[in-house]
């Protein structure tokens, strides 16, 4: 499938990050004309991918967050969501619902179950000491 | 960004904006403060104003409701969205009976 549009970007693990992140997402998103709905499943799945990166991958400090989209011909969007900090040793376990390393910061364990929910595909690829990669995959135009 | 209200034994707590990891922490040192000096019967997080949430709203809730918990009271959750809900469904809040 051809792709009509790309973006890229690469921003500071710092957690005001979360809403610049979201929020051109959903700019690039814009001229396909989404829902309301598909909107704002996308903008929190996106919230949840980078928050990871933050809290999880780099385990809150100073790194790189790079996000690059796609857009393809049949409208559907393709979000990739990448750090290079600790990886995760057990995806299924981490992907599991309530599932937190973090309790004591009150993550309530539900980050991959929301992308999971929100989105039409989830992909994790994760080598530990290396990073993460997140894939966000949301048709667009399909919530008549 | 939240307000607060007390009256009646009740502390009221009116969120705005957008709840994320950044935003809650914020919200949660405001809210926590207050409950402590009050001392409430109730917690009343009011998500009105809430224009957008992620899985940190979860965790807010949840937090509130130990904290309410070890001060001897209870926490109500008024007027969220149905996206917000949907949210707070996947998390088995529903659960805790604090949802109205």
């Amino acid at each position: 499938m051809k792709t009509i549009n790309k973006m890229k970007l690469s921003f500071p693990s710092k957690s005001c990050n979360e809403a610049f992140a979201r929020t051109a997402v959903s700019a690039f998103i814009m001229n396909l004309d989404p829902t309301v709905n598909e909107l704002s499943d996308l903008k929190t799945a996106v919230s949840e991918a980078v928050t990871n990166c933050i809290v999880h991958g780099y385990r809150r400090q100073d790194g790189t967050i790079y996000i690059s989209g796609a857009i393809r011909e049949d409208n559907r969007v393709i979000i990739k969501v990448r750090d290079s900090g600790c990886g995760i040793a057990d995806v299924e376990q981490a992907m599991k619902p309530l599932f937190t390393t973090a309790a004591d910061e009150e993550r309530a364990g539900l980050g991959f179950a929301v992308m999971q929910s929100f989105c039409d595909r989830v992909k994790v690829r994760s080598v530990p000491g290396k990073g993460t990669t997140v894939t966000l995959e949301k048709q667009i135009g399909a919530d008549d | 960004m939240v307000e607060t209200k007390y009256s009646n034994d009740v502390l009221t707590a009116y969120i705005s904006g957008e709840i994320d990891h950044d935003s809650a922490a914020r919200i949660r040192s405001t809210v926590d403060g207050m409950a402590q000096e009050v001392k409430p019967r109730l917690l009343c997080l009011d998500f009105r104003g809430v224009s957008f949430m992620d899985s940190s709203g979860v965790g807010l809730v949840m937090g509130r409701y130990r904290q309410m918990k070890l001060l001897g009271g209870s926490l109500r959750v008024i007027n969220y969205s149905e996206v917000i809900y949907k949210i707070f469904a996947m998390s088995g809040l529903e659960t805790l009976g604090v949802l109205r």
